[in-house]
């Protein structure tokens, strides 16, 4: 049984149409990236989980048991869910103990402080528990909210942009070990962010966003190698737009000649489209009579970012040889996998 | 929903029951035993006080005298039937009569009172009576003016061009002044009067009525109107002695009607509660003792013929009174107050 | 927000704020009635002097307290000279001092047995007011002159911190192109805190409206006094509250200025703030001249009025320490204090209610609630009135129908009207300063306690209430010092023979005899002086 199922939630503020109409499922133990650019209605929907803002279609459910529907409508503190905030929300006038028990209801005494113990330990913050909140770095803040959220024992945690304060630095050790935390106790969550760095990191599988609607769910991996619009491939990374013609099932032709499909293309014979490229996808070999020459370079360390103008295209690559100068010749060529054509 | 009425009867209980403990503490700041007699004084407290203890003495019965400055006749009558007022006393007449005329009173047959307050200082139909009289003065610098023996109507003249301190012609001690005049001389005649007087006073009319004699010790003004009372309350005042002492008090009209008398008085408020006890009252402030004493607090007249005035107010000597029974002041009243927003006397 | 949050708080919010605005609708009714030709008397003779005379006195209070206080503020928030530190406290000591008690002791100074005017007589050897010539204090511009002392205050405070917010990379760049520090100010500082003052200025008016003791002390009858000599004097209510309605007209529009002028003034702040460096340094005859300017200031509008009470209250100490004083202080702390927590309760309950509710039309019952401080208290004594009465004999009236005893004047009777007024007037302090403490709590905050399965209850109890302590208690404490200052409402409405220290200090004031009432009005002055500590305090805080 899937935790989390949202059907073809609709939500709209003031007239404006926010959320259009959304389906996920989210299976227990996993953690889904809600991914988009500001603005496409992935917090209103995390807030809608929480209770916190009101749908006006369709349902959201954990476990089986109905949160928001027609005439359904659980109050946020009856839903039993966690939620980190981008800005901690940490209660300034309480201590670290006594924020992560905040939520803790129904213990005995002994009970409790076992609790705080075992939180403490969890997020690495033992002999703390006295501090305030102010006296913490970012970092330790972070993790007393995650220790608060997860004290209480909910079902489902639910993470705003939670990263996007701490430096980026400790950001991506930050994200491993509180992956670490939600792995460890077999936490769903649900993660916001418009970083797909972030997405990558620490979520199992990414939604991405656009304008109020879910574009693709799944595996990072799968969105990233086959996105199933343009706007899902320039999002998840840069690219290269090739035109190409469709010659057979697994071969297209294009400036740089014929090129090889390690799957079928569902497309018609001699149709044109839009070849995506990854910067790493293309080879470079310098040869002095090549048909690209390098307007363009920047040295990352291990790689290379060029720039080679290929006719009247200008193509990014990346590649291992990193001595390639300005203006230097080169051939380039592209290895068969699956093409992604749009 | 799951959560019904959350704010609900708790929340509301508790608040309900401060609300409660509030009131009831507010009532307890002035909750008085229902069989005590309830006086509305326009006097101070420490003035009618000595008096009042007198008749709890004599009786038994105790007194709670609450002091206002203004408005008891307003409140009075807001109060209506629910009203604790017993007896109201006044510092002058034209508040008896305003008693009198929103009908917050009510007639008292009582042979004592009619034996001890002569015709004149009481009302026809028995709704009020006066305690003491004092007369509007005219006070004079001794060093420039000297005695005098004028008219209110001599205020008017030009000889005291920018010469005369007065506090506002609106208080009620003016009033009533203009209000005698009236009765006297008309409304015309009056209002001409008054714009003689304003255009004589030495400043905008401003402060009481010691004010003005101290302006007159100064050197601001010559002349000042002023009650008889306060030329004894101002001699007995270490400070304001020197005050008293740079001036002659002056009674007007000698030559012809006499001067103008002002009474405080009494009233029985028409809803008292303890009718029976608040004419008691009445009766014992019209007696010799109370009479004397009463007069003699404030420096004024007894009005019972055979009560004599304190020395010091003796010593001011005898005068003339206006015959004028100080009812006829009241049906020139709000002619007088609408001839001073005519002229425009104060400002 | 709280999506599910049920419909009884909500209507809790409002119940409080129609019990609030009440008075002002009781008012209107009240106006409409018939009131035996008083009103159309009233406007064949008086009524314009008595407008013009409401309206110039704004006028003059506001220009004057403009001009007082806004090279104050300029010299504390832009410049450095010695004692700067102090001054930007120490200017706010006159709001401490209630006006009257300003007009009293400069009237006793300066009219003409007063001792500026007798030592001039004796220097000159003139022997009359006919010799020379000297301002009368006791006029209009007298007044507005004492007004303008202790009210310019308000209009300093909003300047100085207008001006302390302009942005330093706008000053900069105002010098590098060019502008010598008295252009800039006229330029981009004045310019850019005209919200700011036109905010301060609309406060100044609004309080110069409210003014009762100061002008019937100089006999310059204002709309005020005239709705206080109408009621008590005509014995018309009903004309009384006609001459409310115009006088409510003249505020609300004020209200509506000051309303526009403060979205203006958000739009002008910037997040940015002045440094130390960007301070000009005063130095030689400039940094005197400022220096006396503030010194004078305080010297005039505070010290020195202070310094003649204290030495009043030492002569008549003995008179004064007695048992009345201990029973009206004690009146005065009562009522302060019963106004302070209902207004806090009842701000507490609209702000949160209005901080979580999902309804939209939630913010209503706080904004109507916040009008009442606009309603000068002689105006709000009628308003109040009007309702208790009533509700007086209907209690009474269901009594009656059972053949028992009533309770009497339950609430007219006794300092329940008083308490409501206070309530009604003041409870848009507390409101604001909840309102602004509310702002420094982040929603999240709210979000995570719900989630964290917290009712409403739990949430304003064990998260709201300890994050809103300060300003909770500022609110207090503000509310408590306005009741212990306002005057004419507690002079109207307090229940017969009950005096507290201002209705104490003013019948002495009006008789003339403030000596007699000197130590009641120095408690008053220093009780008001206990939130300069605190604005000291933030004010450090700041620079």
């Amino acid at each position: 049984m899937s935790t989390l199922t949202i059907q073809n939630v609709k939500s709209d503020y003031q007239g404006q149409v926010i959320l259009k109409g959304l389906n996920l499922t989210l299976e227990q133990g996993e953690i889904v990236a809600l991914l988009g650019p500001s603005g496409c209605g992935k917090t209103t929907l995390l807030r809608a989980i929480a209770g916190l803002q009101a749908i006006s279609e369709g349902s959201i459910a954990i476990n089986g048991q109905s949160l928001s529907a027609d005439g359904v409508f659980v109050p946020s503190e009856n839903r039993g869910i966690g939620m980190i905030f981008q800005d901690y929300a940490l209660f300034p006038h309480l201590t670290v103990s006594d924020n992560i028990l905040f939520g803790v209801k129904d213990l005995t005494a002994k009970e409790r402080s076992e609790r705080l113990e075992d939180m403490l330990q969890l997020v690495k913050l033992e002999g703390l528990g006295k501090r305030y909140p102010h006296e913490l770095s970012g970092g330790q803040q972070q993790r007393v909210s995650i220790a608060r959220a997860l004290a209480y024992q909910p079902e489902l945690l639910l993470l705003d942009e939670p990263f996007s304060n701490i430096d980026s630095q400790v950001r991506s050790e930050m994200m491993l070990e509180i992956r670490q935390i939600l792995k460890q106790r077999n936490v769903s969550a649900v993660f916001v962010t418009h970083s797909k760095d972030e997405a990558f990191v620490f979520a199992d599988k990414l939604a991405l966003f656009k304008e109020g609607g879910i574009v693709q769910h799944g595996l990072a991996e799968e969105l990233y190698a086959e996105p199933i619009e343009r706007y899902v491939a320039e999002f998840l990374g840069e690219g290269n737009y090739l035109t190409v013609t469709v010659k057979s099932p697994t071969q297209v032709s294009s400036v740089l000649g014929l090129i090889e499909s390690t799957k079928t293309l569902n497309l018609a014979l001699n149709s044109q489209g839009e070849l995506l490229l990854r910067p790493q996808q293309i080879d470079l070999q310098p040869a002095s009579q090549g048909h690209g020459e390098i307007v363009e370079r920047r040295f990352l360390g291990t790689i290379c970012h060029y720039w080679v103008k290929v006719g009247l295209q200008t193509l990014e690559v990346r590649s291992q040889l990193t001595a390639l100068k300005l203006g230097q010749k080169v051939n380039l060529s592209i290895s068969a996998h699956p093409l992604v054509i749009f | 929903m799951q959560r019904q009425g959350e704010f609900g009867m708790k929340s509301f209980k508790s608040l309900a029951l401060l609300g409660l403990a509030t009131v009831s503490s507010m009532g307890s700041m002035t909750a008085t035993a229902a069989e005590d007699l309830t006086v509305y004084s326009y006097r101070q407290a420490f003035l009618v006080e000595p008096i009042l203890e007198k008749f709890t003495q004599d009786t038994g019965i105790n007194v709670n005298v609450v002091f206002a400055k203004d408005g008891i006749a307003e409140r009075i009558a807001r109060e209506g039937r629910l009203s604790p007022a017993d007896v109201v006393l006044t510092s002058d007449f034209s508040r008896l009569m305003e008693l009198v005329e929103k009908d917050l009173v009510v007639d008292v047959n009582s042979d004592t009172l009619n034996n001890n307050i002569p015709e004149q200082y009481r009302s026809p139909e028995n709704d009020w009576y006066a305690l003491t009289m004092r007369v509007r003065n005219v006070y004079s610098s001794k060093d420039r003016v000297g005695k005098l023996d004028l008219s209110y109507e001599d205020l008017a003249s030009e000889e005291y061009r920018g010469k005369i301190c007065t506090r506002s012609f609106k208080h009620p001690y003016n009033i009533a002044l203009v209000a005698s005049m009236i009765a006297h001389h008309g409304e015309a005649e009056t209002k001409t009067w008054l714009e003689g007087v304003k255009a004589n006073l030495a400043r905008k009319p401003q402060g009481n009525d010691r004010a003005q004699v101290k302006a007159v010790k100064e050197g601001l003004c010559d002349i000042a109107i002023g009650n008889s009372y306060y030329f004894g309350k101002m001699m007995s005042d270490p400070k304001q002695k020197s005050w008293a002492e740079a001036v002659y008090i002056n009674f007007p009209n000698q030559q012809n009607r006499g001067s103008h008398i002002n009474v405080s008085g009494m009233a029985l408020a028409k809803f008292a509660p303890n009718k029976d006890n608040a004419i008691k009252l009445m009766e014992f402030l019209s007696s010799d003792v109370a009479q004397k004493s009463y007069a003699e607090v404030n420096m004024e007249y007894p009005v019972k013929a055979d009560v004599k005035p304190s020395e010091m107010v003796a010593s001011w000597g005898d005068f003339k009174a206006d015959s004028l029974p100080i009812f006829k002041l009241a049906e020139n009243h709000q002619a007088a107050v609408k001839l001073l927003d005519e002229v425009k006397f104060d400002l | 927000m709280i999506l599910g949050l049920t419909r009884s708080w909500s209507l809790a919010g409002y119940a409080i704020a129609v019990i609030l605005i009440l008075p002002l609708f009781a008012l209107l009714v009240q106006a409409t009635f018939p009131d035996e030709a008083v009103f159309s008397h009233l406007i064949d003779t008086v009524l314009p002097t008595y407008i013009s005379n409401s309206l110039l006195l704004m006028l003059q209070v506001c220009l004057g307290s403009l001009v007082i206080a806004v090279p104050a503020a300029w010299l504390v928030a832009r410049c450095d000279f010695p004692a700067r530190r102090y001054f930007q406290w120490a200017l706010l000591l006159p709001l401490a001092m209630p006006a009257y008690i300003v007009a009293y002791v400069y009237t006793d100074m300066l009219d003409y047995a007063g001792p500026v005017q007798r030592m001039l007589r004796q220097v000159f050897g003139w022997t009359s007011p006919q010799d020379y010539y000297f301002p009368d204090i006791r006029t209009l511009t007298g007044a507005a002159i004492m007004l303008s002392l202790v009210l310019f205050p308000y209009i300093y405070l909003l300047a100085r911190t207008a001006f302390m917010e302009q942005s330093s990379s706008l000053l900069h760049a105002s010098r590098i192109m060019g502008c010598s520090p008295w252009q800039s100010f006229w330029r981009l500082g004045l310019p850019m805190a005209r919200p700011a003052l036109a905010v301060g200025m609309a406060l100044v008016a609004m309080e110069t409206a409210a003014d009762f003791a100061t002008v019937s002390y100089f006999a310059v009858p204002t709309l005020t006094t005239a709705v206080y000599d109408t009621w008590l004097g005509y014995g018309s209510l009903s004309a009384a509250a006609k001459l409310s309605a115009i006088m409510l007209l003249v505020i609300f529009a004020m209200v509506g200025f000051e309303r526009f002028a403060r979205r203006k003034q958000e739009l002008f702040q910037k997040q940015s703030r002045l440094t130390e460096s960007d301070r000009y340094h005063l130095k030689g005859v400039k940094a005197w001249v400022s220096f006396s300017y503030c010194s004078l200031l305080i010297v005039l509008a505070f010290l020195l009025p202070f310094m003649v009470l204290a030495g009043y209250a030492i002569d008549y100490f003995d008179e004064s320490w007695n048992s009345r004083f201990w029973q009206y202080s004690f009146n005065s702390l009562y009522i302060a204090a019963v106004v302070s927590f209902i207004c806090v309760v009842l701000a507490l309950l609209m702000m949160f209610i209005r901080r979580v509710s999902p309804r939209k039309s939630d913010i209503l019952p706080s904004r109507l609630s916040s009008t009442g401080y606009a309603i000068p208290g002689t105006v709000l004594a009628i308003g109040v009135l009007v309702p208790l009465t009533y509700l007086d004999f209907a209690i009474n009236d269901v009594y009656d129908y059972f053949d028992a005893r009533g309770p009497g004047l339950l609430f007219t009777g006794s300092v329940f009207a008083l308490i409501f007024a206070f309530c009604v007037r003041f409870v848009a302090i507390s409101i604001g300063s909840i309102e602004n403490s509310y702002k420094r709590i982040s929603p999240s905050l709210d979000m995570a306690s719900i989630t964290m399965g917290q009712k409403p209850r739990q949430l304003l109890w064990r998260v709201h209430l300890p994050l809103l302590r300060k300003g909770i208690f500022a609110g207090a404490l503000l509310v408590f010092i306005e009741s212990m200052k306002e005057l004419p409402a507690a002079l109207l409405l307090r229940p017969i023979g009950f005096e507290n220290l201002a209705t104490h200090v003013f019948q002495f004031v009006s008789d003339e005899q403030l000596e007699h009432g000197a130590l009641a009005a120095i408690v008053i002055v220093i009780v008001g002086l206990i939130p300069l500590i605190y604005l000291n305090r933030s004010l450090e805080q700041e620079s």
